[in-house]
């Protein structure tokens, strides 16, 4: 077996689901310059929702796909639906309070929906059940399942239809020049709460969608998984350069083969004193090492590009 | 018929009072000067009637209605656009993009096309740089765009905030032919300009402006002869 190639397709599989969660914090920053620590929340709730559903139906003679489609269509609108309320309730009163204001609420934001969580699902973790066929495909000496096959074509078309729409609708040119000047935006007759608003939508559904594809790979969904995937997610969407879409999309795809690969290699580098179970430690010294050598990410503007 | 009417406008910076109770009114088709020193309130003025301000609500009456207050982005549905001091061009969008957000508010797509066209062809300027982005314009050439854009919501008011600035003589022309242009077109103008002489040159009445109050006021070639503003704006002596 390959295991240079095999934990590249690993590592593309979880990277495309940082990319997609990254881009939900990439999103909410450039838009209102609001780190939304709460973020990864939401797609612990898209995996906790769907799960449930999932769980419901695994004993009807419904087709396997149908019923994760249908568990996806229960967690989409459950996102968007708490984090338009995140934004709404939360967020917006700060809209112009010191930027130190809205940041410790989104840190309380996230510990509130953990705890709602663990209100209603308990804290053990919900299993996927065994509903979807094991296929598998070897490609050059490695394996790649259908669920990753699937997890990294969502995750494409997901990013191609959000790079669409940011660049090549109306909407979405509203929300960059919302994001550049929001006075200004306004006086074009631009209802900046509104492209707010939608951008929190956005970013939910992506997430929502994030939730069920990495509860999916890995079986399991609980009440505390988003804080992990949410922390390394923002330091994907750290490395990229946050506020920039593409960044987020790279710097998720980077981050997941770095962690991949170095999950494959400590423990032969390291004479197996440290395992693969040091794997999410890599995110967090990726993160520290762009905060030090270049912290404007790999696309990132400088700042003073967005006057 | 009035278009514009302010009735003892104050706008207020947290404690501060920059307009200490303005009035003034403008015509229907009219284009009218506000000039003044640098801190006078005249951009502080021109925010408050774009919706930028709060401000109580009878102070500002627009087409008949008291909109004092109301945010700026209901008041471009009711024709109202302000080319801000500055130009507030978006860098990072295109020409064509910053143009798009112009009729943003507009759904009619044929006619907005139209619009683009003359925009163009009113700054051919543009029209070369149209996949260009805003921000590597020149300063002409932005505040062109920021006209240009104005001009997209077909606006039956247009707020112009000190369109001169900083321009070389030769754009400063160019940019005023324009505004004569577009009044001459049907579009009522309220002007502020630092440039007092050829704000008055291009309009039919002004208001002066200083340290938040309107201290004179007259048909723009009366000004234009007044032994104070002479002094003060044109920089001539008696
Ligand atoms: N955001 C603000 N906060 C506090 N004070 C302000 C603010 N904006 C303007 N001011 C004050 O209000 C007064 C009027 O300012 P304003 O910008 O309206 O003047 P102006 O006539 O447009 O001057 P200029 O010709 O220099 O553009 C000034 O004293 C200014 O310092
Ligand atoms: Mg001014």
């Amino acid at each position: 077996m390959d295991i240079f190639l095999q934990q590249i397709i690993n590592g593309l599989t979880l990277g495309s689901v940082y990319a997609i969660v990254a881009l939900g914090y990439t999103m909410v920053y450039g838009i209102i310059q609001l780190i939304n620590f709460a973020h990864g929340e939401l797609v612990m709730i898209g995996a906790m929702v769907a799960f449930s559903v999932i769980n419901a139906l695994a004993g009807t003679h419904l087709p396997p796909v149908l019923i994760v489609l249908i568990g996806v269509l229960a967690a989409v609108p459950a996102c968007m639906l708490v984090g338009y309320a995140m934004e709404r309730i939360a967020y917006r009163p700060l809209r112009n309070a010191p930027r130190l204001a809205p940041l410790i609420t989104a840190i309380g934001i996230s510990i509130i929906l953990q705890h709602v969580a663990l209100l209603v699902w308990s804290r053990n973790p919900l299993a996927f059940p065994q509903i979807i066929p094991f296929v598998t495909f070897s490609v050059g000496g490695a394996i790649i399942s259908g669920v990753q096959i699937a997890i990294i074509l969502i995750s494409v078309l997901m990013m191609g239809a959000l790079t669409f729409m940011v660049y090549r609708t109306k909407l979405g040119i509203a929300m960059r020049a919302t994001s550049q000047n929001p006075q200004v935006a306004g006086l074009m007759g631009i209802d900046i709460d509104r492209i707010i608003s939608f951008t929190f939508i956005v970013g939910a559904a992506l997430a929502a969608v994030a939730g069920v594809m990495v509860g999916t790979y890995y079986g399991i969904a609980h009440y505390g998984m988003g804080s992990l995937l949410g922390m390394k997610a923002f330091s994907a969407a750290v490395l990229g350069g946050i506020g920039n879409l593409a960044g987020a999309m790279l710097g998720g795809i980077l981050l997941g083969i770095v962690e991949a690969l170095g999950a494959g290699y400590i423990g032969d580098l390291t004479n197996n004193v440290f395992g693969s179970n040091y794997q999410d430690v890599f995110a967090f010294l990726v993160l520290i090492g762009v905060l030090v050598f270049r912290p404007s990410g790999l696309l990132g503007e400088r700042v003073g590009d967005r006057a | 018929m009035t278009l514009l009417e302010l009735r003892g406008l104050e706008v207020a910076y947290g404690g501060i009072k920059a307009v200490k109770g303005i009035s003034l009114s403008v015509a229907k088709g009219e284009l009218v000067c506000l000039i003044g020193t640098n801190g006078a309130g005249k951009t502080t003025t021109l925010k408050a009637i774009a919706g930028l301000l709060p401000v109580a609500a009878d102070a500002i009456l627009y087409d008949g209605a008291p909109i004092g207050g109301r945010r700026a982005f209901e008041l471009v549905r009711r024709g109202l656009a302000l080319v801000p001091e500055g130009r507030g061009v978006f860098g990072q969008l295109t020409v064509e993009e910053n143009l798009a957000m112009g009729a943003y508010v507009r759904s009619d797509a044929a006619a907005v096309k139209l619009d683009l066209e003359r925009v163009f062809s009113l700054f051919p300027r543009l029209a070369e740089r149209r996949s260009q982005s805003a921000g590597t314009l020149s300063g002409g050439e932005q505040q062109m765009l920021a006209i240009g854009r104005a001009l997209m919501s077909r606006p039956k008011l247009l707020l112009l905030d000190e369109p001169s600035m900083g321009l070389a003589p030769l754009m400063v022309q160019k940019i005023f032919e324009t505004i004569l242009a577009v009044a001459r077109e049907g579009v009522t103008i309220l002007l502020v300009e630092q440039n007092a002489r050829l704000a008055l040159e291009v309009g039919s009445r002004g208001y002066v402006m200083e340290t938040g109050l309107i201290t004179l006021s007259g048909p723009a070639c009366e000004l234009l002869t007044d032994p104070k503003v002479r002094a003060a704006y044109l920089g001539e002596a008696d």
